[in-house]
């Protein structure tokens, strides 16, 4: 009888156990697993995004080259550019990125530079939190603004200076005014590589008797190297992308020619002038739009991917 | 024992330093004389401001913007915080070892011959970044790669790399900031042995957290601690056998039999 | 220096003097930043304001025998049935959506000036220019139009802000392309922010160090430094003419819109571009919640969702906010893409809906730019302030619910 009572309380407590194994037992959760793939499938959109590019650039580009005259190696050694009367020479859209992008990386670099190194060694904590906001404000202004402010302003200011021969539309204008676009971007980037370089290396440099200015120069700046050097890099590439402050102040119209003062066409430019008008589908002029994008992107992509290995760099010796 | 040291030899004294970072004095009236040519220990618990006073030494503490000093520090009898000192020219003359090893991120030579470039120096460079090397024992071990970067020598090498560094501007005191704390024992010897070397030519001051570094290398010893305003004092100064065997403050006795004995 | 220091181990003094000089230099390259910023406020509002000189069509005495201004309703209505055509009055009437009898004076006033007494500004002259050379603009002007009223003119105006795209400067104004643009920033945000969030939980909460995740987080941050006349360039390829059934709102049995050249196509293609930018910053904020929370919330037995839903989710909010809006502005301000996806500088009716050709104001303010004529110039410049004030009263609001939020945080 006692033992009966045993056996039953044993079994009980057992399948008890069991009950409590049962709830502790991995259970399928609906609900997770779809939110989980809803919050993938967010994730992947970018995925998409990027095929989308490369594969409408892409198809587009093949039709664009599969068409009677063009060739990439004219497309990429000529200097002539009408697509409308078969001239497919991209040299002159790409020279005239160049040069804007040469000239807008003559003023960024150098007042970008400066400013970090100002903004991180020499400005008070209380100045440079003034500063750099204000400094920052540029770098929201839209570009189209830009554009306004290169024909508006620096244009009448070159040809006061150069005279006659700076044309309403040119180079110069369009690179210089880039160039203030994109100072806050070079001095936002370069001061943090300045400011992410150890204070212990600056004490060292003031241990031997060094001045600011050489600990600055000598000691800290080619401690940061590669992040300012990354900096540039996507400064050279927001440059070649940019768009409103050429199609604005650099000319439409394919212009080969190495003076700042005339008018010429860059990449981006000729994009948004032929899209601006009727361009309908599967045209000369259509297809190059595609083509153009390509060796936009790729130039471009190229070269952010360089600048974020440089920075990834920079931040695996300090950090 | 202050009464005996001779004034007119004093590698650094202190008269009434105050050190403040804004409102908060961080130590308080430091009567220090150092001796030249020896090398003087500074101890205590930390946050005693062992550091501070020793940064003081050769201006380090002028780029903490709260910062400031009441009182004196003279230096060759002259208050290197006068308004007509240069502070570049102050760490010319007194160089300082930081707490943990800092090689530019260049050559080793380098990092041994930079200082003395921006200071002028004319001579044959390969001649003095060899003798600095060789001072701080360390040629021996770098002397086939000196185009190898600072920061690929071991953390004790890297430590004598700083030393030579400092060494090269030809400066006449040499400011140490627990400058095996981040070394290992072995490492730490041969820095021991390094400063007592460089002591025959150079007056060095040491802060550590280290007794029994203190005991071993010093020669003079001084003992900072907090008061009940949680500023750094400095309770006893003297000889190091005096400080560690027969202290005469209740309160050096304390610290020294809580960890030593 | 005195004493011990006076004998300088090295030329100490040419050192200090290089190092003024450069100092100096590393202040001027930021006080060049922050000049070109104060002379690109002043170049605009140079061109906002600033005297003009009117040449009325009629002239305005023949219209009454007193000032216009004075004048009744039905007198000024008199005046536009005696000088304007039926059918035209018909049309305004139409465009309009009102009808004369409705509309108050001032309304009809402004009618009559339009379209009878028709002012023509001859000329326009910066603010600079207006303030301190007015005798040689007054001289000028009495030379070259002896019949022209000289007054100060602000070209931002009410008129400006509610009126619709006019081929005369001074009759054109902004309010289609303010519609415009606020419904593409609808669009873009419904799509970028719950799939942008979605991305940014998806890769601080679950993804795991799988090969699979590291391409999606180098993909963002790639796709990030993309031009943006690239992605409009996608948007003209996949929106307007892939999806352009879509897009123009035929396959949803909306009539009168050929192509894909629409509002929605113009926020999609906004929304891929914000995408990156968007969940970057989210990331940042989700990233920025303390593990503790999460930890706690597990203790109690929550699920991961939950714990997202309930806990990192809310106290990530303000700065998930403070990082779409500085991602939407963006898109407010970008011109390329529109122009790629077919914004139309040329549209005077507001937008109906998504399936709308629309314009927008970068759009406008690109177009007008690009005109020779000064008076164009006044209006574009006009336009760049209300796009900036948009922008500045965006980002005031983004800082100011980040410090509602955060302060009420514990």
């Amino acid at each position: 009888m006692e033992n009966q009572i045993v056996k039953q309380q044993v079994i009980r407590m057992e399948s008890a156990e069991q009950l409590v194994i049962h709830k502790l037992r991995k259970r399928p959760r609906l609900g997770e697993t779809f939110i989980q793939g809803f919050l993938f499938f967010c994730g992947a959109v970018s995925i998409f995004t990027t095929i989308g590019i490369v594969f409408e650039l892409g198809k587009e580009s093949l039709l664009f080259f599969q068409m009677p005259g063009v060739t990439l190696v004219e497309f990429l050694t000529k200097t002539e550019w009408q697509p409308t009367i078969g001239k497919f020479g991209v040299l002159s859209l790409i020279n005239a990125t160049l040069m804007t992008t040469l000239f807008a990386m003559l003023v960024a670099l150098p007042l970008g530079l400066g400013a970090a190194i100002y903004l991180s060694e020499y400005a008070t904590p209380r100045a440079r939190s003034i500063l750099k906001p204000v400094l920052e404000v540029l770098a929201g202004v839209p570009t189209v603004v830009y554009g306004f402010f290169a024909l508006t302003t620096m244009t009448p200011l070159l040809r006061a200076i150069f005279g006659e021969q700076v044309q309403v539309y040119n180079t110069l204008s369009a690179g210089l005014v880039m160039g203030i676009m994109i100072l806050p971007l070079v001095c936002s980037m370069s001061e943090d590589a300045l400011s992410a370089v150890p204070r212990s290396l600056r004490e060292a440099a003031y241990g031997l008797g060094a001045t600011r200015l050489e600990t600055a120069v000598q000691v800290v700046v080619p401690a940061a190297l590669s992040g300012i050097i990354a900096a540039f890099i996507l400064g050279v590439s927001r440059a070649v992308g940019e768009t409103m402050i050429v199609a604005l102040a650099a000319g439409s119209g394919p212009n080969f020619t190495f003076d700042p003062f005339q008018a010429a066409e860059t990449m981006t430019g000729y994009i948004a002038r032929i899209s601006g008008g009727d361009v309908s589908y599967d045209t000369p002029d259509y297809n190059s739009i595609f083509a153009i994008g390509l060796l936009l992107f790729t130039s471009t992509l190229l070269l952010n991917v360089i600048s974020r290995r440089l920075v990834a760099r920079f931040r695996e010796v300090y950090e | 024992m202050t009464e005996t040291l001779e004034k007119q030899h004093l590698a650094i004294e202190t008269r009434d330093m105050h050190l403040f970072y804004g409102h908060f004095r961080a130590v308080k009236d430091v009567d220090l004389q150092v001796i030249p040519q020896k090398i003087t220990a500074i101890i205590g618990p930390s946050g005693c401001g062992k550091s501070t006073v020793l940064r003081s030494f050769n201006r380090m503490n002028d780029f903490v913007p709260s910062f400031h000093m009441e009182g004196e520090v003279l230096f060759h009898g002259q208050n290197i915080y006068a308004t007509d000192v240069d502070p570049v020219m102050v760490r010319q003359r007194i160089g300082m070892v930081f707490q943990k090893p800092n090689p530019f991120p260049k050559s080793i030579y380098d990092n041994v011959a930079w200082g003395a470039r921006i200071n002028g120096f004319k001579e044959n460079m390969d001649d003095l970044v060899e003798q600095t090397l060789r001072q701080a024992a360390l040629w021996d071990e770098v002397k086939d790669d000196l185009r190898k970067s600072g920061l690929s020598l071991s953390g004790g090498q890297q430590q004598r790399l700083c030393i030579a560094r400092a060494l090269a501007v030809k400066p006449e005191i040499i400011l140490m900031d627990e400058p095996c704390s981040a070394l290992d024992p072995i490492a730490t010897l041969k820095i021991e042995d390094l400063m007592r070397e460089l002591s025959e030519q150079y007056t060095i001051i040491i802060v550590t957290h280290n007794m029994q570094q203190a005991a071993r290398a010093s020669d003079h010893t001084a003992f900072f601690t907090m008061d009940e305003d949680r500023a750094g004092i400095m309770v006893e100064y003297g000889e190091t056998n005096q400080i560690f065997t027969n202290p005469r403050d209740k309160r050096t006795e304390d610290y020294i039999t809580g960890r030593f004995g | 220096m005195s004493g011990y220091f006076s004998t300088p181990k090295s030329n100490l003094a040419m050192r200090h003097r290089v190092g003024g000089v450069w100092k100096a230099i590393f202040f001027l390259s930021t006080a060049i930043g922050l000049l070109a910023l104060a002379v690109l406020v002043i170049t605009i509002l140079d061109d906002v304001f600033g005297l003009v000189a009117v040449v009325d069509k009629v002239d305005r005495t023949t219209l009454a025998d007193r000032p216009l201004e004075d004048l009744e309703k039905d007198e000024l209505l008199a005046i536009l049935d005696k000088k304007v055509s039926v059918n035209r009055l018909r049309t305004i009437q139409r465009n309009g959506g009102f009808t004369l009898d409705e509309i108050p004076a001032g309304e009809v006033y402004e009618l009559v000036i339009a379209e009878v007494v028709k002012p023509t500004v001859e000329e326009s002259y910066p603010l600079f220019d207006s303030l301190f050379k007015r005798a040689e603009i007054e001289a000028e002007v009495a030379q070259k139009h002896p019949d022209a009223t000289i007054y100060f003119y602000s070209w931002l105006n009410q008129r400006f802000l509610t009126n619709s795209m006019s081929t005369t400067p001074q009759l054109a104004g902004v309010r289609t392309a303010l519609f415009g643009s606020l419904w593409i920033i609808v669009i873009t945000v419904a799509f970028a922010f719950p799939i942008g969030v979605g991305a940014a939980i998806y890769l601080e909460e679950y993804a795991s160090r799988s090969w699979v995740n590291r391409v999606i987080q180098t993909n963002i941050d790639n796709l990030a430094g993309v031009p943006s006349i690239v992605y409009g360039i996608l948007g003209l390829a996949i929106f307007v003419r892939t999806l352009s059934a879509l897009t123009s709102g035929k396959a949803f049995g909306v009539e009168g819109v050929e192509t894909g050249r629409t509002v929605l196509a113009a926020g999609l293609t906004m929304g891929l571009l914000v995408l990156p930018i968007l969940i970057i910053n989210a990331q940042e904020a989700v990233r920025a919640v303390p593990n503790s929370l999460r930890q706690a919330s597990y203790g109690l037995g929550a699920t991961q969702w939950q714990t997202i839903w309930h806990h990192v989710l809310p106290s990530a909010f303000p700065g998930i906010l403070t990082g779409t809006i500085l991602a939407v502005s963006r898109a407010i301000g970008e011109t390329a893409p529109l122009i790629l996806v077919g914004a139309s500088s040329l549209i005077n009716k507001d937008p109906q809906g998504i399936f709308s050709y629309f314009t927008a104001l970068p759009i406008q303010i690109y177009n007008w730019t690009s005109r020779p004529q000064a008076e164009f110039r006044n209006i574009a410049a006009a336009a760049i302030i209300v796009l900036l004030v948009v922008l500045l009263s965006l980002n005031a609001v983004a800082i100011l619910t980040r410090n509602r939020l955060t302060r009420r945080a514990p």
